[in-house]
């Protein structure tokens, strides 16, 4: 099912064009406010903005503002199944029987609603929990059942908004393994502020930045080789370009980096970049004892508030660091401080 | 400034209370007594059947404007309810009870000085709604299943009366409602909802146009007598007792003839 | 997370407030002739009527209140707040005159009297005016409970359970509902514990006779006139009732 939609929002300030193919999954990418929550809102039939035209699959699913009469299918006709960061799964009801919630309420019977159930759960890996009740299942095992809660209604689109932001880190990998197998000639727009899930889940990327699509075109394009640094600021990630030498990516400063492999290892010499949150990245007055892999000796450029933590700026890497710690380390522009980042904490990949 | 005037009016409501010691029992006179603080005000408080408000109300500003610095106040309410009241020792002077039976209950506990007096009486009269839908002529009319008949419940005096009456004219009545007071029987036939209601003479007086009412011949049949007392708790109980000597008083008797109260 | 010391005396006090008049009803029972003053005909017909009124009253709180809340907590438009303090007046409005409103709309010759006349249906001294009497009273119980459930509870589910493809109705049956479930019980609890105490719409509006209208506050009111002992007694089961019915649903929802 190919999905076209244009919205201007005027209030929020958003003015979206995009489409997405049949059988194509496209990541959104984009910081906070930047119009990717109101663009799925308005394919998900939450949001009704002054002007907005949602085609799926050539059924006219929102059309307002145009001048005519205007449509606006419901929310539950739309065949638009939303998968949010939080699960979500319906505490009084078990795994199965939240899993053949969608079946049941697009009239199949009860036994077969819940072998359907039974089959989407198996297919998620969690087909031994069917029985649990969500308050049993742990966060990474919650959402597998809403993954396969999602795909049970059999949506013609699936809209996932940052399924994997509220994950414990050492599930994700397999849980995006899963994604990536059942989102297979799945039309599917995923939200998300991980370009890795970008890169491994979608097949094209559209960068938004205050309400306007700021960039677009093939994940691997924009992410692992951006043409600019802000497709990666926009993923809220510090990205390090280098050449992959002995196991690590040496940027132009002859900076190391050393983290996880994904996907096939690049050759050596060969071009590659590496990836990391800010968040995971730690600051020190001082070099650290032991011998920290990843470790950058810079001159802190600027220092920036965010909603609870302080980013602190040096040239084009950046780290998040508390209150309390930028406190305690005394930070300011201009003071020479280590970057230390766990190489558990870095992607790197081919460019 | 005010603390001496503060101090002034606690001295002299301290001197009339002793002023009021000293007068022993002749102290009827205005100016006696603590209750009325520091304008030497004495008040006498009268507990009286509802069905005596307007009567009584009356007959208190009289005494008011008798017995100067003396003010009447009193407590309407069903005589059960007054009984308990004043057996749990509520304060009060005087008890006016709309039958002999809650007068019988306040003597057993002692709490009379001197005997009860009988003052009025009070009969029964059927009250229909001014365009009296049901068409009630006659106290044998009410036996008419079909009639919405609201009369009082035999535990309070009206339906007592109304249960003495029914035997006495072997008249049967099947009410749709057998409420706790002659004012929620009124309530019940102004509103139009019954056809005719069971009440007292003087209730329907004082309903004025908001009901008729339908006098019945049988009705001296049962008759309700209105006793009266001072109370043995009274701080001022002569003045308790030329409360009642006015009520008994021919004064006394021509306000309750004309709220429709008979003789005793 | 402790509290200051000092909340505990006013804390105490409240409860000493509210549980001394309990104990003081229990100690004026006249225990001899406890047995036969509440089995008598009068009081067991009294008990029956206030159990099936109070049970049917909530039954309708229920039917009408769960439509209200979801309108008042689901939905923003003008005169929103307007509607929910008037929806909530019989809170503090004297039921005596709730029980006139109600009689001057239902009446003979109230508002839709005659309406219900020419349908055959005569609401006054009716066992249907009591229950009348006591869904009035006892209606914004439900409504206030089970709305601030619905807006604790958010809508999120309900968005997700759309997406699914359920219908409005779907959702409310299958998701909406259930995840207020407590909410509901504690409202409907409250609503069942307000019907059996009401008196005064009921006696204004219903009338009272017994076995038809006239439900145990009332039978209690009466029997104060001749017979305390009688009062005092029923009012003991009364209490009694109450706290087990509260007591009832507070271990429900603790089960939940």
């Amino acid at each position: 099912m190919t999905l076209e939609l244009s919205l201007h929002a005027t209030e929020r300030d958003v003015e979206v064009a995009l489409e997405v193919a049949d059988g194509e999954t496209l990541a959104l990418l984009g910081p906070n406010g930047s119009g990717k929550s109101t663009a799925l809102g308005v394919v998900a039939g939450t949001l009704v903005p002054e002007r907005a035209r949602v085609v799926l699959g050539g059924r006219v699913l929102t059309d307002v503002g145009s001048g005519a009469r205007g449509t606006r299918v419901a929310p539950h006709a739309r065949r638009t199944a939303l998968l949010g960061q939080d699960a979500l799964l319906f505490p009084h009801l078990s795994a199965l029987d939240n899993v053949a919630f969608g079946p049941r309420s697009t009239g199949a019977r009860r036994a077969s609603a819940r072998r359907t159930a039974q089959r989407w759960l198996d297919e998620v890996g969690v087909g031994e929990l069917a029985e649990r009740r969500p308050a049993q299942l742990s966060g990474g095992q919650a959402q597998r059942v809403a993954v396969a809660r999602a795909l049970a209604a059999e949506p013609d689109l699936l809209l996932l908004d940052e399924p994997m932001a509220a994950l414990d880190v050492a599930v994700l990998p397999e849980l995006r393994r899963t994604l990536r197998r059942v989102l297979a000639e799945r039309t599917t727009i995923v939200v998300t502020h991980d370009p890795l899930d970008a890169l491994m889940l979608a097949d094209r990327v559209v960068v938004l930045e205050r309400g306007r699509v700021v960039e677009q075109g093939v994940s691997q394009e924009v992410l692992s080789r951006p043409r600019s640094a802000f497709a990666a600021r926009l993923a809220g990630l510090d990205l390090v370009v280098g050449t992959w030498r002995d196991g690590a990516v040496v940027d132009a400063d002859g900076r190391a980096v050393h983290g996880r492999v994904v996907g096939e290892p690049p050759a050596e010499g060969a071009a590659a970049v590496a990836t990391f949150r800010p968040g995971a990245v730690a600051v020190y007055r001082e070099a650290v004892a032991g011998s920290p892999r990843n470790a950058f000796d810079v001159v802190v450029t600027e220092i920036e508030p965010t909603a609870d933590l302080i980013r602190v700026h040096a040239g084009a890497l950046h780290a998040d660091v508390t209150v309390q710690a930028a406190a305690e380390l005394g930070l300011e522009p201009g003071l020479r401080v280590v970057l230390v980042v766990k190489a558990t904490e870095v992607a790197v990949y081919a460019r | 400034m005010t603390r001496f005037r503060r101090f002034g009016s606690v001295t002299v409501a301290a001197l009339l209370v002793l002023a009021a010691a000293g007068c022993g029992d002749d102290g009827g006179d205005a100016g006696s007594g603590g209750d009325g603080g520091g304008n030497g005000e004495t008040t006498l408080t009268v507990f009286a059947a509802a069905s005596l408000t307007s009567t009584f109300e009356q007959l208190g500003e009289e005494f008011e404007a008798a017995h100067d610095g003396v003010d009447v106040q009193f407590s309407f309410g069903g005589s059960s309810d007054l009984v308990s009241q004043l057996q749990e020792g509520a304060p009060g002077d005087v008890f006016a009870s709309a039958d002999t039976a809650n007068m019988d209950k306040l003597t057993a506990d002692d709490l009379q000085a001197g005997d009860p007096q009988d003052f009025a009486t009070n009969t029964l009269e059927i009250a229909t709604p001014p365009d009296d839908p049901g068409g009630v002529t006659s106290f044998a009319d009410l036996a008419d299943p079909d009639l919405k008949v609201v009369v009082c419940a035999p535990e309070v005096p009206c339906g007592a009366a109304t249960a003495k009456m029914e035997e006495a004219t072997g008249v049967d009545i099947t009410p749709v409602s057998e409420e706790q007071s002659v004012t929620d029987v009124l309530g019940k036939v102004t509103s139009g909802e019954a056809d005719a209601g069971l009440v007292y003479v003087t209730d329907v007086t004082a309903a004025g146009d908001d009901v008729t009412g339908v006098p019945f011949p049988e009705s001296d049949q049962v008759v309700n007598t209105y006793p009266i007392v001072a109370l043995e708790g009274s701080e001022h109980r002569d003045l308790a007792q030329e409360f009642v000597d006015l009520v008994l008083s021919q004064t006394g008797q021509d306000v309750l003839a004309k709220a429709g109260f008979g003789a005793p | 997370m402790g509290v200051p010391r000092w909340v505990w005396v006013p804390a105490a006090l409240g409860a000493a407030f509210v549980l001394l008049p309990l104990v003081a009803i229990v100690a004026r029972v006249d225990w001899g002739d406890f047995g036969s003053l509440i089995t008598s005909e009068s009081s067991r017909a009294a008990f029956a009527l206030s159990l099936k009124t109070s049970a049917a009253s909530t039954l309708a709180c229920v039917v009408l209140g769960v439509p209200m809340a979801v309108v008042l907590a689901r939905h923003e438009f003008p005169g929103l707040g307007v509607l929910r303090s008037l929806v909530l007046l019989p809170l503090v409005l004297p039921p005596v005159v709730g029980g006139l409103a109600l009689l001057y709309t239902f009446g003979r010759r109230g508002l839709l009297g005659s309406e219900l006349d020419a349908l055959g249906v005569q609401v006054a001294f009716s066992t249907l005016a009591v229950v009348m009497a006591q869904t009035f009273v006892a209606l914004p119980f439900l409504v206030v409970s089970l709305e601030g459930a619905l807006r604790t509870a958010g809508e999120r589910y309900e968005v997700v359970a759309a997406s699914l493809g359920a219908r409005p109705t779907t959702v409310l049956r299958r998701i909406t509902l259930p995840l207020v479930l407590p909410g509901l019980a504690s409202g409907a609890v409250l609503a069942f514990a307000r019907s059996l105490g009401e008196f005064g719409a009921t006696i204004t509006f219903a009338g009272s006779l017994q076995g038809r209208t006239r439900t145990l506050p009332l039978e209690i009111y009466l029997q104060r006139e001749t017979d305390p002992d009688a009062a005092v007694a029923l009012a003991l089961v009364l209490v009694v009732v109450a706290v087990l019915v509260i007591g009832f649903a507070r271990t429900g929802r603790g089960a939940l």
